[in-house]
């Protein structure tokens, strides 16, 4: 066991991929010479060169088209996009290429590429380096979008993802990356996509959430925990496919859901997560879901702006007092 | 082989090189080559037209045609390795796909959408080619998304020590995309083995390639660090010339090549196309006098090849299209039962 943070978690399990299989390469902008602007391809060029760890021109398309070509041949390529508000360059080749491969060939090819990006606001950012994308990619067939919270699930999360022949996307908060820090198991630790994680386990509310959801609600539920409100969080992990049946279990049990996320409200991933149990859990409830999302807005720069549009563990505390209220 | 470059070291840049000249009189090697291209040229063609009867006979929703590239597509793919090399296809690549290896009634199997249909079982459009045997990815319906596809793949072969090239097929308005420009910006960059060959027959559906492109296409490889060649697309020999020089040099490690080979596209876009409202009569009669296929038999005729000989070429391959057409409209319909499979590889 190592205790690392989410960042550092991210680099070992591409370390140890890239030492594991030569098929595996790198590429994105900045990754090789600086290691990354957030350090997470640190020492990777050093070790295993210019050519696996490679320094990509700003030219999204051509990031994400060569992962994919390299894929068709033979290659598993990890695509890093700077900031996921870079991704959308890269929109026609993740959604018109890489997530039709299998279905388009009837199975005869796959494209086994991981698109990596740092997520997420709270740091200062503005409109360009703190949006939240996953809603966009989650509504793609034949693409995964993984979201880890801890450094643990982060090394395990990626291992996986590299080692699974679909294109996942990938998205890591920025936030999280030295905020977390935790024990990450060494070696083959492997964690499997489309399987919700039971952070914690409560009674009277559940809080489904990933990412940087899952701190606030560990802070929610310490906060409420006083009064008596034992609260259990669902972490996805995987947003796409996510797991129905975790979800089930713990609204089965606790009767009323909170759903946090820190992508917009409208058309965001907790709409659809809200309409699945609304739809196949009903008779389970006893309040209306409730979402919490940021409200439908661009990130602003000025902190006091962007604490006015973006969630926070205080927000999720008083959406649980209010289902609780119902 | 090529060794690592870093990516401190500027590229250098060749100068443009001149069109091929071509001698008249095919050698005995030539002359074979040139025979053997041409009864591929009568399939195609045939293949072609006889798709187009099957579109306006409502038995396929859309057609699409390779009449007036197929000179371009089969000499060029006749210096590649099938197999071995990767190549990206468009929907254009018909006659590329025959000279390559893929049958007559595997692209009626497409064309009718057969639950067999080796391309995509009947999930794409017609004609877009896949294989994963001959090493052709499958391809999309979205223009020159396929260009950094192939990029990747020289890359590929950068990084596992591999011999073979990349090429990527493409019409002169693909050049207008911003995969074309990542494409040979990756391309040339990193010295990858790749050829950029452009069927440039002067249109993208009704768009003159004086609408697409601001500078002649070969012209633009010097922006991107590579040799530029324009040749006669009609021409099989020169096709065939100037494919295999790229290629031997994408192989000796000097990096990628862009290929303007001027074609002409004998027929509408698609079924769905009508071109008489853009082309004039004169325009269109003058781009007939260019066909590759007469030009050829011509060519092989003036070598002392028999007529009989090249009229019996002929039937055949109407013979061949025919019997494939029959054993694909013959062959079952997909399940509607699979319509969700293989959206992740299993």
């Amino acid at each position: 066991m190592a205790l690392l943070t989410l960042v550092e978690a991210v680099n070992l399990a591409l370390r140890e991929e890239l030492e594991r299989d030569p098929r595996v390469v790198v590429l994105g902008e900045d990754v090789g010479r600086k290691g990354g602007v957030f350090g997470a391809t640190r020492g990777l060029q050093r070790d295993f060169g210019v050519l696996r760890v490679l320094d990509a021109p700003i030219a999204e398309i051509g990031i994400a088209g060569v992962a994919i070509g390299a894929a068709f041949a033979g290659l598993r390529p990890v695509a890093e996009f700077q900031f996921a508000d870079y991704v959308h360059p890269a929109f026609d080749q993740i959604v018109n290429e890489a997530a039709t491969i299998s279905y388009r060939s009837n199975g005869e090819w796959c494209c086994p590429v991981v698109f990596r990006a740092p997520c997420g606001a709270g740091v200062h950012g503005g409109l360009y380096h703190s949006q939240s994308i996953e809603g966009y990619y989650a509504h793609v067939p034949g693409l995964k979008v993984v979201i880890p919270s801890n450094p643990a699930d982060a090394k395990g999360l990626l291992k996986s993802a590299i080692r699974d022949d679909n294109p996942v996307l990938f998205l890591e908060h920025k936030a999280s990356y030295r905020r977390e820090r935790g024990e990450v198991p060494e070696g083959e630790h492997l964690v499997p996509l489309g399987v919700a994680s039971l952070v914690r386990a409560g009674t009277h509310v559940t809080v489904v959430t990933y990412g940087t959801g899952v701190p606030w609600a560990l802070q929610a539920a310490d906060a409420v925990a006083a009064e008596g409100l034992s609260v259990e969080i669902l972490d996805l992990r995987t947003v796409q496919p996510y797991d129905r049946e975790a979800i089930a279990r713990s609204v089965r049990k606790t009767s009323r859901v909170v759903i946090a996320h820190e992508a917009n409200l409208a058309f965001g991933p907790g709409a659809e997560l809200a309409a699945f149990i609304a739809g196949e859990l009903f008779e389970w409830l006893d309040a209306p879901v409730v979402r919490v999302g940021a409200r439908d807005c661009h990130v602003p720069y000025a902190e006091a702006q962007e604490r006015a549009i973006v969630p926070s563990a205080d927000e999720l505390e008083a959406a649980i007092r209010q289902v609780m209220a119902y | 082989m090529a060794s690592a470059s870093t990516a401190g070291s500027p590229p250098s840049v060749r100068p443009i090189e001149a069109p091929q000249a071509v001698p008249s009189a095919p050698s005995g090697e030539e002359l074979s080559l040139l025979a053997g291209w041409y009864r591929t040229m009568l399939l195609a063609r045939a293949v072609d037209e006889l798709m187009w009867i099957v579109g306006a006979q409502g038995k396929a929703h859309f057609i699409l045609t390779s009449r007036g590239h197929e000179a371009a597509q089969i000499g060029s793919a006749a210096a590649l390795r099938p197999g071995y090399d990767y190549v990206f296809t468009y929907y254009r690549s018909m006659a590329a796909a025959l000279q390559l290896g893929v049958t007559a009634e595997e692209i009626f199997l497409s064309v009718l959408a057969k639950r067999d249909d080796p391309f995509a079982g009947g999930r794409q459009l017609p004609n877009h080619f896949s294989s994963r045997r001959l090493r052709l990815p499958t391809g999309s319906s979205s223009v020159a998304t396929h260009l950094p596809h192939a990029a990747g793949a020289g890359y590929a072969a950068r990084v596992l020590g591999e011999e073979w090239v990349a090429v990527a097929y493409f019409g002169d308005g693909a050049t207008a995309k911003g995969d074309f420009h990542e494409a040979l910006t990756f391309a040339g960059i990193w010295k990858l083995p790749v050829i950029f060959f452009c069927e440039n027959n002067g249109y993208a559906i009704s768009v003159p390639v004086e609408l697409e492109s601001p500078a002649p296409i070969y012209r633009k490889a010097e922006g991107y660090g590579m040799p530029g060649v324009r040749i006669d697309g009609c021409d099989p020999l020169a096709t065939y010339r100037a494919m295999a020089q790229a290629v031997a040099r994408a192989r000796a490690g000097e990096g990628p090549t862009l290929i303007e080979a001027e074609v002409v596209r004998l027929v509408s876009h698609s079924n769905a196309d009508d071109q008489s409202a853009y082309r004039s009569a004169e325009e269109l009669a003058a781009a007939q006098a260019r066909d590759p296929l007469p030009r050829l038999r011509a060519r092989l005729l003036a070598a002392g090849l028999p007529a009989a000989a090249l009229d019996e070429w002929a039937a055949a391959a109407w013979a061949t299209a025919e019997d494939a057409l029959a054993r694909a409209q013959a062959a079952p319909d997909p399940d509607p039962r699979d319509a969700r499979r293989h959206l992740f590889a299993e």
